[in-house]
């Protein structure tokens, strides 16, 4: 098709959408279309981790951020009861200025990662270490440590979001006695 | 016995180190007592090693080493004791006179709060004196000088309420920085000419350096000497030094510390020996100080100022002696000195006790009743340094005065001189305060009393010292042997045969008794017959009297070209560098950082919008300067 | 060449949704969704860290990834809950609001 392989099909049809998706999130007055979008996007890029042979984490990508981070966001937007009447824009110029300055910040980037394309390859053997067999191995081996050490991080967040979201009672009823 | 040598020092450390924590818990008798029996402890030890040195007369000299002191590349100092004739002989100077007027302060400091601290320091003092007398190098002999240097000005500042006796200890300490700065270029000198300072191993190379060293280490020696031992021209602290109790102005003042500059240069005699120049300049200093002391010891009214000029007049002989290569008259000297002057002092010290503090003479007069243990032992003292035979003092100076006439007659004209005029004042001195009719107040009159017997005991014993003390150094042309001379024979390398004939020998001393005789007789018909008081206003002095009475203004000639011009300076760098360029940085960076923190101050507006953005150009800077060239 | 892609495709890829993200952060004001523009950002990071740990062969990247996964969640549930915590005292999520830290 066209003198392009399928993989370069679907490389250029993901990466299209998943910038489009992206630039939807940001433009969206909405935040719960925000949220939506940003799922689409996430998918996208789950799409572009098979494309990578890296299957687990596609499927670890999708579970935690489009199954379980964006439903957190999707939750508190509604608790919130925000929409677009109620989001606050930014002045034109401010927004104009950010954009220009993204820009400015492309340009440098691109610009600084010109060359990668010199970059040697090592080797391309086989392609199966995006395997939950072969990553299991390295995660339970060479990363045990960090990977302990993760679960105790997420435990300490569980504990820090509930003792910062939970209301206190204490202060309420003092800041009422005092007012 | 020799070995134990290490407890002379230690005992008054333990005193200094008992009085100074627990002074104040204990009471004044006890910490008073502790102190005498520390430096009786010492005098005790000096006296068992002297008397083993002198029974076994076949080695003079011990080295007792103690410890490895320093230890770096070339340089190694060892901490050790030397222990021969002469050390052993200023051991038992400083330990027995020490101890008598540690007694005598027991009585005279009774009343004072500062009654601990006052023996904390005196017990210093003596543990430094003995290790600079002890020390087998010059570097613990220079710990010793700063020790004593110190113990000084604490003394000097005693009662340190009063402004003008801290500015005194102030002088005398800064004074003395003078000299030590020359004393610490010398031992440096000898360090690198010799390659040591220990005095054993120098002294048997001295002979290897060139003359001009060899000069050139004296001088600075004597430079140290000068301003330890109150010599022209930095003797100008030593007056002002009685500020401090009378037992400090007797013990440091008079026997001990200033003869520190005397031993000293006993002690390095090889260099003067070698070194003709630098002895005729040791001899023309110490006889000029003499007699410029003793003039304006003439005409003083406070009777510790007119003793202070006669203890640098008499330092000044000293000197004169040691010029001439007479050492060990020098020696005989400063031991007598010592006794008789300790006596003038502490009798002086107690007739101020009597007088309730007062010590202008103008207001003292007819004592003699009310003090007749006093007035006794201080005329034995005033008869003793005006050199009338058989006192101690005729017999010291006038073996000075004829190694001086041996020497060159013009140097032993004024050095004769200096000590007629010492006769005189020493008498005025004693006329004034003993005589005639009281002057003071009729309460100070009432108050009147002789002093305890702490005080008077010391007194008489001195008193007896300074009688006999001739003894030690009978002239030889009498057929008798002078012991001081044969004691100290090995450690002076020069040896300095009389050439005089006894002809000549027994003019010199007619000349000087005859001498003194005839001004004492002078002061008689001033202030006995004529009953001539010195003038009671101080303004109204003219002439050359008021020049003398002034001190030839050296104080304010010294004011004149060494301070103000260095105030000058001083303003000047004030008004300039510290006021302008020094502070102009200091307060310009911290009104710099103000003034910006006022205008940046208001970036921080708070809006984290905005810090976004300025997070966002920071990386794009970074990224652009890091990747893209 | 990734399955005929060329590298730096991926590394353009990435760089134009990280800027999004940026663009994001600086042009919105509710907190929330500068939140989800972070992620965004998170995302092209790990989008360019399994390219290149495939590029090399090497499972390390991806175990890397896993890793940031973990953080973020972590991130986002203690984030969420202090802008819970912001909304129910102010009432509002608009960082413009949040000037607090001036004073």
């Amino acid at each position: 098709m066209l003198g392009y392989t399928i993989t370069q099909w679907l490389f250029g049809i993901l990466s299209f959408l998943a910038i489009m998706f992206a630039l939807m999130v940001v433009f969206t007055r909405n935040p719960v279309n925000s949220v939506l979008y940003l799922v689409l996007t996430f998918f996208c890029i789950a799409g572009h981790y098979l494309l990578l042979n890296a299957q687990f984490l596609a499927i670890v990508h999708i579970v935690v951020y489009a199954g379980a981070i964006m439903v957190l966001f999707l939750f508190i937007i509604m608790l919130m009861n925000l929409d677009a009447d109620t989001e606050p824009q930014k002045h034109i110029g401010t927004r104009f200025i950010a954009g220009i300055v993204g820009g400015v910040l492309l340009f440098v980037m691109v610009g600084a990662l010109r060359g990668a394309e010199q970059i040697q390859l090592v080797q391309t053997g086989s392609s199966q270490i995006g395997l939950v067999k072969n990553l299991g191995k390295v995660l339970f081996s060479e990363f045990l440590f960090p990977f302990e050490i993760a679960s105790i991080l997420l435990l300490a967040a569980l504990v820090g979001a509930i003792m910062i979201g939970k209301r206190d009672t204490n202060i309420n009823s003092k800041e009422t006695t005092n007012s | 016995m020799i070995k134990l040598v290490a407890l002379i020092p230690l005992f008054p450390l333990l005193g200094f180190i008992i009085n100074g924590f627990f002074g104040k818990k204990i009471s004044k008798n006890v910490s008073g007592w502790i102190a005498s029996l520390a430096v009786l402890a010492s005098f005790i030890v000096s006296l068992l090693i002297f008397i083993d040195l002198e029974e076994h007369k076949e080695m003079t000299s011990h080295i007792v080493p103690l410890f490895s002191w320093i230890n770096s590349d070339t340089l190694k100092i060892p901490f050790e004791f030397l222990v021969d004739p002469l050390s052993s002989w200023f051991l038992l100077i400083i330990t027995g006179i020490g101890f008598l007027i540690h007694i005598y302060s027991i009585g005279y400091m009774h009343d004072d709060e500062g009654f601990s601290r006052f023996f904390t320091y005196l017990n210093l003092f003596v543990f430094f004196m003995l290790l600079l007398v002890l020390g087998n190098n010059y570097l613990i002999m220079f710990v010793g000088w700063e020790g004593v240097g110190l113990c000084s000005y604490l003394l000097i500042g005693f009662w340190f309420k009063n402004t003008a006796y801290n500015n005194a200890a102030k002088k005398a300490f800064i004074m003395n920085r003078v000299g030590d700065l020359g004393f610490l270029l010398g031992i440096i000198l000898i360090f690198v000419t010799f390659g040591s300072i220990s005095f054993d191993k120098v002294f048997t190379i001295a002979s290897s350096g060139s003359e001009a060293t060899v000069t050139a280490i004296a001088l600075l020696l004597f430079i140290g000497a000068m301003g330890k031992s109150a010599q022209l021209p930095l003797y100008t602290w030593l007056p002002d030094a009685m500020a401090g109790p009378t037992p400090v102005s007797a013990l440091i003042h008079a026997a001990t510390m200033v003869t520190a500059g005397i031993y000293m240069i006993v002690r390095s005699n090889v260099f003067y020996s070698m070194s003709e120049d630098a002895s005729h300049i040791v001899a023309v200093v110490g006889v000029a100080t003499a007699l410029f002391a003793a003039t304006i010891g003439l005409f003083q009214n406070d009777i510790k100022k007119v003793l202070a000029y006669s203890t640098v007049s008499q330092l000044g002989l000293m000197f004169l002696g040691l010029g001439v290569g007479a050492y060990s008259s020098s020696v005989f000297h400063v031991t007598t000195h010592a006794f008789f002057k300790a006596l003038l002092f502490l009798g002086a010290g107690s007739v101020i006790h009597a007088m309730g503090g007062e010590q202008d003479m103008r207001k003292m007069g007819g004592l003699k009743k009310a003090l007749p243990i006093t007035f006794v032992t201080m005329l034995i003292g005033t008869i003793a340094i005006s050199g009338i035979p058989p006192f101690s003092g005729f017999f010291s100076k006038d073996e000075i005065l004829a190694h001086t006439y041996e020497h060159s007659p013009t140097l032993w004209f004024f050095g004769q001189l200096a000590s007629m005029l010492t006769a005189f004042y020493m008498f005025r001195l004693l006329y004034l305060t003993f005589y005639r009719k009281f002057r003071g107040t009729h309460e100070q009159e009432h108050h009147l009393h002789e002093s305890p017997k702490t005080m008077t005991i010391p007194l008489i014993v001195l008193a007896i010292l300074s009688v006999v003390g001739g003894v030690l150094g009978l002239p030889e042309f009498w057929g008798a042997t002078n012991w001081m001379h044969h004691h100290l024979d090995s450690i002076i390398v020069q040896k300095n045969p009389s050439i005089l004939n006894h002809t000549k020998e027994w003019t010199l001393m007619a000349i000087a008794v005859l001498s003194a005789g005839a001004t004492i007789f002078f002061a008689y018909m001033v202030y006995m017959k004529n009953q001539i008081l010195p003038e009671a206003n101080d303004a109204k002095l003219t002439g050359i009297k008021k020049l003398i009475y002034n001190k030839y203004y050296v104080d304010e000639l010294y004011d004149f070209i060494i301070r103000k011009p260095l105030d000058g300076i001083s303003v000047v760098f004030y008004k300039f560098m510290d006021l302008q360029v020094v502070d102009g940085i200091v307060n310009g960076v911290g009104s710099a950082v103000t003034g910006i923190s006022f205008v940046v101050r208001k970036a921080q507006t708070g809006h984290i919008g905005l810090y976004i953005f300025g997070m966002v150009v920071g990386i794009i800077t970074i990224l652009f300067f890091t990747f893209i060239k | 060449m990734l399955n005929g892609i060329p590298i730096n495709f991926y590394i353009m890829l990435s760089a134009v949704i990280f800027i999004i993200g940026v663009i994001g952060v600086m042009a919105r004001r509710n907190a929330i969704i500068i939140f989800m523009c972070i992620e965004l950002m998170l995302n092209a990071v790990n989008l360019l860290l399994v390219a290149f740990s495939t590029l090399h062969n090497d499972p390390s990247g991806q175990v890397f990834v896993f890793f940031i996964m973990a953080v973020a969640a972590a991130e986002v549930a203690v984030g969420l809950a202090i802008l819970s915590m912001v909304y129910r005292n102010f009432k509002s999520i608009d960082i413009d609001l949040l000037s607090r830290l001036k004073n």
